[in-house]
C-alpha cells in the first residue's frame, strides 16, 4: 500500500465545481481517497495551483508516420538532445522527439494522458509498441476510418447497423479508441493522386459523400455507445475559404448524446479560413464560433500554430501533397491500403508571412470567442502547429491582453486588418485553462469515468502541481511567469506516484493503454461475415488472421466494455 | 499438426501465408512459400551450445558463462560496437538499443551495407510511398529498377505487383505494364514489358533525363543516355505520365552504384515529379526480413534509423564516421557484438579483418561466415521460427512472428537483457 498527502493545494478541479480552494489530497494506491494513514508521504503544496493531470486530446506522438517525421529528420533529432540521466533514457528531438522525449517533456508539464489522434489500423501494432516506450501518460489511439472500404461499402447501403459492426471489429482488432475521420473520402481519392472539396462531392469509385460517411459513422458512434464522439478532422484543411465547408459540416450534426458533444471538430484554426487565395485569406473564427456557441453538440480543439519550425503530419495525404507543391521541402506520403493515406512535411511558420500571422491569430480567436471552454480545447495539433511544449505559451497568451498586443506589434501588418484578435478584451482565468487543458477533454473523450480529468474521490490520482502562486501572480500583466510556471511542474503525480520533480523524471514509467471493445449483436459481428471475410483476404496483403493486434502489445491494457446494441 | 498463416522471416516481403506441416517438434513442409522461405524453415541447423575459440579450436561453454563473458568484454571496452538486428524481432533489437545507451556503445545495423543511402537521400527529400496493398489494388505500371526479385524477392511479383489480382485491377496480367530498368538483363528484365538497359554508373544520368522529358523538357536530352536511346526515354516517361498509378521498387543495384545516395533521391524527385501528373510512389526492396523494423525501433529509441554513436552520452549520428564498416576500417573499435546478420560474409574485406584482430560475439540462430572470425558463438531461438516478435515489412507494415516450434533454444532478447543486466549491476533496462 502506498500513500501520499498533497497538503495546502490551491485546487482548481472543474468537474467538482472547485475552483482554487487551498485543501488536502489524500492517495492511496494510485487514487484519490478520502483520508490516509499517518504513515503516508507527505507533500506540501505551498497553496501552488494544483490540477488533475493535463489530457491532451489530440497529438501525434506515436505510430507509422510519427516515427516516419523522425527518421527523415536528422536535423530535428540534432535540435534536441538529452543524455541520459537517472531513470531517464537519452532523448533526441524537438518537433518530433523520440518516445521518451515525448514522454519526459510532457510528464514535466503535468500531463498524464494522451489521445494519439491519427492510427492506422493496419499499422496498429506500431503505434502500440510506440505507446509502451511513452511510459509515463497513459495513452489511447484514435483510429482511422476515413478511407475505410468497408465502412464505406456500409455507409453507401445506409446500413447503420452494419457500420457500426465494421467499427467495433476494426476498433477491436486495432486496439483503438475511438473514430477518427480525416478529410472523409479525401484520403481514399487520394489513392489516384485525387482530392475532394467539398463535404457532398461523390468519392471517386465508392458512391458516398463525405456528409454521409460523417452522418452515418456518428449514428453508428452512438449506436455502439463508444466513451467518445467522432472526431472529424474536416475536409479541406488548410485551404483559404474553407470555412463554408466547416460551417457545412457542422450544420449536419446532429445532438444525439446528453453526456457530451456528438461531433469533436479537431485542430480548427486550420478550417477557420475567408478568402478565396493565400493572397486573401482572413479569418473566419466569428463565423466558426458562432455556429458552436450555439450548437452544445460540438466541441473542437484550437490547433493553435506557433512561430517557428515544425513538422505537419497528417492522414491527410492530399493537403500534404499541396503544402509540399509550396513549400517545396522534402516530403513523404504514405497510403494504407483500403483504409487511409498519411503525409509529412516540415514547415517554418514564419512572422514575415502574412498567412502564418493570420494562422496563429485565428487558433487564439477561436479559444476567445468561444463563451464555453469546454466547447474549444488547447491544444496545437502536436507536433502540426507547434510541439506541444509551446503550450504554456499559448495559455499565456489566452490569460493576457498585454502578451497578445505585444506579439501583434512584432507580426505583420495584414493580421489585424484580416484578423479581429486585436479588437478582443477577453482574458481566460485560471478556472478556463483548467478546463481547456484537462476537465473538457476528459468530458469530451469520456474518460471522467474513467478517474480522468478530475481530482474526486474515486478518481485515478493523476495530479500536477504548478510553481504558480494564483493569489500572488496577475496573469495579465506577469504572464511571463504564467508561462515558466506551466512549463516544468513541481511535482506530477501518475497513478498515485510522484514521476516527475521540477523537470526530471525519477522513476520508471508505468502507462496503461484504454481501448474499447463495443459489442455487437451475434448476427452482425464482422469475423462471421463472409463476404467481409472474402474481401479482406484478397484486397488486403496481411492474412486476416494475422492482422488484430495480441495482447502482448498492451501489457497494461485497459479494455473499456461497451454495451450491446438492439 | 499444420499451421496457417506464418510468416516467412526471410526477406522484407514477410508473406504471412505460408503453411507449415510439423511433427514431433520438426518442420516437415513448407507450403505457399518460394524457395528462399523452404531453406529459411528447413535448413535449420545450430550449434547445440554457446562455443568459445580455443588456441587450437573451439570448446563448449555454458550459456552462463558466455554470456558473463560477453559482458566482460562489452564492459572492458574502449569503443564497443553492436552490429546486425536485422534478422531478429523488435524486442531484442530494443535490448540492444538499451545496452549501446548504457555502455555508450556504436549501435548500427544491416541498412549500413544495403539501403543506408536509401535513407539518406528520404532524409534529403522525403519518401513518397506506401503500403504494398495500394500497389497491388491500384497500380498499372509497375517498375523494378536495379533488383532482381525474382531470385531476391521471389513472391514480390505474384503477391503484391506484378501478378497479383487487386481491386482496380481484376486482371493484373494484362493490365498491368512492367518496366525493368538494370545493367544486365535479369530473370526480371525477361518479364517485363519494356527493358530499359543502361550502361554501369549510368543511372543517375538516366533518371535525370526521365526528370527533363517528364518536365516537358526533352528537347535537352541527347540520342543515347547512358545507352539507352532517347525515344525509349520518352515512351517511358509517357508510360508514367499517363498511368492511374505508378510505383517504383529499387535494389541495391541503385544505392550501391556509383552516384549511390544521390541516385535515390534522383529516384525520388522523379516521383515527385510524376506525382504533378498522376499518382505515383516509391519503395525500396528491402533485403533481411527485420531490416525495416531494426530502423524504425532505432528510431523512436533514438532519432536515428542506423548508425548511432553513445560514445558522448547523447545519440550522434553521422554515416561514413559511426558507421559499422567506418569505425571497423579505421580500426577504432576494440570490441564487437553481432547480431542476427553475418558481416563476415557482407562486409568489405579490411572491416571484417579487423573483427577478427578484436573481441567479437556472435549472438545467431546459426553459425555464418562472421563465426569464423569471432572469440566467442552464442546460438539462440531464430524469430519466426522458434521465437515470436514483431517485425516490420519492408513497407511499414508490422506483423508479429510466430513461434511455430520449439527447440529449446533461449531467446536472443532474453540473453541480451542477462547481458543488460551484468552490466547494469544486477537491474534490468
Amino acid at each position: 500500500m502506498t500513500e501520499i498527502w498533497v497538503k495546502n493545494a490551491c485546487v482548481i478541479d472543474p468537474l467538482n465545481h472547485i475552483n482554487g480552494e487551498i485543501m488536502d489530497i489524500a492517495i492511496r494506491d494510485g487514487r484519490i481517497v478520502e483520508s490516509v494513514s499517518d504513515r503516508a508521504d507527505v507533500i506540501d503544496a505551498q497553496r501552488c495551483l494544483t490540477l488533475p493531470g493535463g489530457i491532451d486530446s489530440h497529438t501525434h506522438v506515436s505510430g507509422t508516420k510519427v516515427n516516419f517525421g523522425r527518421y527523415m529528420s536528422p536535423e530535428d533529432m540534432r535540435a534536441g538532445r538529452t543524455k541520459r540521466k537517472g531513470k531517464m533514457h537519452v532523448t533526441s528531438g524537438y518537433y518530433v522527439p523520440t518516445t521518451f522525449g515525448n514522454s519526459y517533456r510532457y510528464s514535466a508539464m503535468g500531463y498524464t494522458t494522451l489521445l494519439e489522434g491519427a492510427m492506422a489500423p493496419l499499422e496498429a501494432r506500431h503505434t502500440h509498441e510506440e505507446f509502451t516506450a511513452t511510459p509515463h501518460q497513459d495513452m489511447m489511439a484514435n483510429t482511422l476510418f476515413d478511407g475505410n472500404w468497408a465502412v464505406m461499402d456500409a455507409v453507401r447501403e445506409k446500413d447503420v447497423r452494419k457500420t457500426a459492426a465494421v467499427v467495433a471489429w476494426t476498433l477491436k482488432a486495432a486496439r483503438g479508441y475511438g473514430i477518427k475521420l480525416t478529410n472523409p473520402g479525401g484520403t481514399e481519392a487520394w489513392g489516384f493522386g485525387e482530392d475532394l472539396t467539398g463535404i457532398h462531392e461523390m468519392v471517386p469509385h465508392f458512391a458516398v459523400t463525405p456528409a454521409e460517411i460523417i452522418t452515418t459513422m456518428m449514428r453508428a458512434n452512438e449506436l455502439l455507445k463508444l466513451p467518445h464522439s467522432v472526431h472529424l478532422h474536416c475536409n479541406n484543411l488548410g485551404k483559404p475559404g474553407n470555412y463554408q465547408t466547416t460551417l457545412e459540416t457542422f450544420d449536419i450534426v446532429p445532438d444525439l448524446n446528453p453526456d457530451r458533444q456528438t461531433l469533436y471538430a479537431t485542430h480548427v484554426q486550420f478550417h477557420a479560413y475567408g478568402g478565396g487565395t493565400w493572397k486573401n485569406i482572413c479569418s473566419k473564427a466569428e463565423e466558426i464560433t458562432s455556429s458552436v456557441n450555439s450548437r452544445p453538440q460540438i466541441v473542437m480543439d484550437m490547433g493553435q500554430i506557433m512561430f517557428g519550425r515544425t513538422m505537419t503530419m497528417t492522414a491527410d495525404g492530399p493537403m500534404e501533397f499541396n503544402l509540399h507543391c509550396l513549400h517545396h521541402n522534402k516530403w513523404s506520403n504514405h497510403d494504407v491500403e483500403l483504409e487511409t493515406g498519411s503525409g509529412i512535411i516540415p514547415v517554418t511558420y514564419s512572422k514575415k508571412s502574412a498567412v502564418n500571422c493570420i494562422m496563429w491569430a485565428i487558433g487564439l480567436e477561436l479559444a476567445l470567442l468561444t463563451k464555453n471552454p469546454y466547447q474549444c480545447l488547447l491544444e496545437t495539433d502536436n507536433p502540426n502547429g507547434a510541439p506541444f511544449v509551446k503550450y504554456p505559451e499559448i495559455i499565456g497568451l489566452l490569460m493576457s491582453k498585454r502578451y497578445r498586443d505585444e506579439e501583434c506589434a512584432t507580426l505583420h501588418p495584414e493580421t489585424e486588418k484580416r484578423t479581429s484578435l486585436c479588437a478582443l478584451e477577453r482574458e481566460l482565468n485560471w478556472h478556463d485553462i483548467a478546463v481547456m487543458t484537462r476537465a473538457g477533454q476528459a468530458k469530451a473523450l469520456g474518460i471522467v469515468n474513467q478517474g480522468k480529468g478530475h481530482l474526486g474521490i474515486g478518481a485515478e490520482a493523476d495530479i500536477a502541481i504548478y510553481p504558480i502562486r494564483t493569489d500572488s501572480v496577475d496573469p495579465a500583466r506577469e504572464y511571463r511567469k504564467v508561462v515558466e510556471g506551466f512549463q516544468k511542474t513541481r511535482y506530477t503525480i501518475k497513478r498515485g506516484r510522484v514521476v516527475s520533480r521540477d523537470g526530471d523524471i525519477i522513476v520508471d514509467g508505468a502507462n496503461a493503454t484504454f481501448w474499447v471493445d463495443a459489442m455487437v449483436p451475434e448476427d452482425l459481428k464482422m469475423e462471421n461475415d463472409p463476404e467481409f471475410i472474402k474481401r479482406f483476404e484478397q484486397f488486403y496483403t496481411v492474412r486476416m488472421s494475422n492482422y488484430p493486434v495480441q495482447d502482448v502489445y498492451l501489457p497494461r491494457g485497459r479494455r473499456i466494455e461497451t454495451e450491446v446494441f438492439t | 499438426m499444420i499451421i496457417h498463416d506464418v510468416i516467412c522471416p526471410f526477406c522484407g516481403c514477410l508473406c504471412d501465408d505460408l503453411e507449415l506441416e510439423c511433427e514431433g517438434g520438426k518442420i516437415i513442409k513448407v507450403q505457399n512459400g518460394c524457395a528462399l522461405a523452404e531453406s529459411t524453415f528447413m535448413t535449420d541447423t545450430r550449434l547445440p551450445a554457446p562455443i568459445r575459440r580455443t588456441e587450437s579450436g573451439w570448446e563448449e561453454i555454458s550459456y552462463n558463462e558466455a554470456i558473463k563473458e560477453t559482458a566482460e568484454i562489452l564492459q572492458g571496452a574502449d569503443r564497443p560496437l553492436l552490429y546486425g538486428w536485422s534478422s531478429t524481432h523488435g524486442e531484442a533489437q530494443s535490448v540492444g538499443v538499451h545496452i549501446a545507451e548504457l555502455i555508450g556503445a556504436v549501435i548500427d545495423n544491416t541498412s549500413t551495407v544495403c539501403h543506408g543511402p536509401s535513407i539518406l537521400a528520404i532524409q534529403e527529400v522525403g519518401h513518397p510511398g506506401c503500403t504494398l496493398g495500394q500497389v497491388k489494388n491500384r497500380a498499372d505500371v509497375i517498375i523494378y529498377w536495379g533488383c532482381n526479385p525474382i531470385e531476391a524477392h521471389p513472391r514480390h511479383m505474384s503477391r503484391y505487383t506484378t501478378y497479383a489480382t487487386g481491386f482496380f485491377v481484376p486482371d493484373a496480367q494484362r493490365e498491368r505494364t512492367v518496366i525493368v530498368v538494370d545493367t544486365r538483363r535479369t530473370d526480371t528484365a525477361g518479364i517485363a514489358d519494356e527493358f530499359v538497359q543502361i550502361e554501369h554508373g549510368g543511372d543517375y544520368a538516366v533518371l535525370s533525363a526521365l526528370r527533363a522529358i517528364v518536365r516537358g523538357k526533352a528537347s535537352v536530352i541527347p540520342a543515347k543516355v547512358a545507352g539507352v536511346s532517347k525515344e525509349q526515354l520518352i515512351r517511358i516517361a509517357e508510360i508514367c505520365k499517363t498511368a492511374k498509378f505508378g510505383a517504383i521498387f529499387f535494389g541495391l543495384g541503385l544505392t550501391m552504384s556509383r552516384g549511390k545516395y544521390k541516385n535515390i533521391r534522383n529516384a525520388i524527385e522523379l516521383t515527385d515529379e510524376l506525382n504533378r501528373h498522376t499518382k505515383f510512389v516509391i519503395s525500396p526492396l528491402r533485403g533481411h526480413g527485420n531490416v525495416y523494423g531494426s530502423n524504425e525501433v532505432f528510431t523512436w529509441m533514438t532519432g536515428y534509423p542506423f548508425a548511432v554513436d553513445f560514445a558522448r552520452g547523447i545519440a550522434f549520428y553521422n554515416p561514413g564516421e559511426t558507421t559499422a564498416v567506418d569505425i571497423l576500417r579505421r580500426g577504432e573499435c576494440d570490441a564487437a557484438l553481432i547480431v542476427a546478420s553475418d558481416p563476415g560474409a557482407n562486409f568489405p574485406r579490411a572491416a571484417a579483418a579487423h573483427l577478427a584482430k578484436i573481441p567479437t560475439v556472435v549472438i545467431d540462430p546459426h553459425v555464418n561466415a562472421t563465426t569464423a572470425l569471432a572469440r566467442i558463438h552464442i546460438p539462440c531461438t531464430a524469430a519466426g521460427i522458434d521465437a515470436a516478435g514483431t517485425a516490420y515489412r519492408m513497407d511499414g507494415v508490422p506483423i508479429r512472428l510466430k513461434k511455430v516450434i520449439d527447440r529449446g533454444y533461449p531467446d536472443d532478447a532474453e540473453i541480451l537483457k542477462k547481458i543488460y543486466d551484468r552490466l547494469n549491476g544486477g537491474k534490468g533496462p
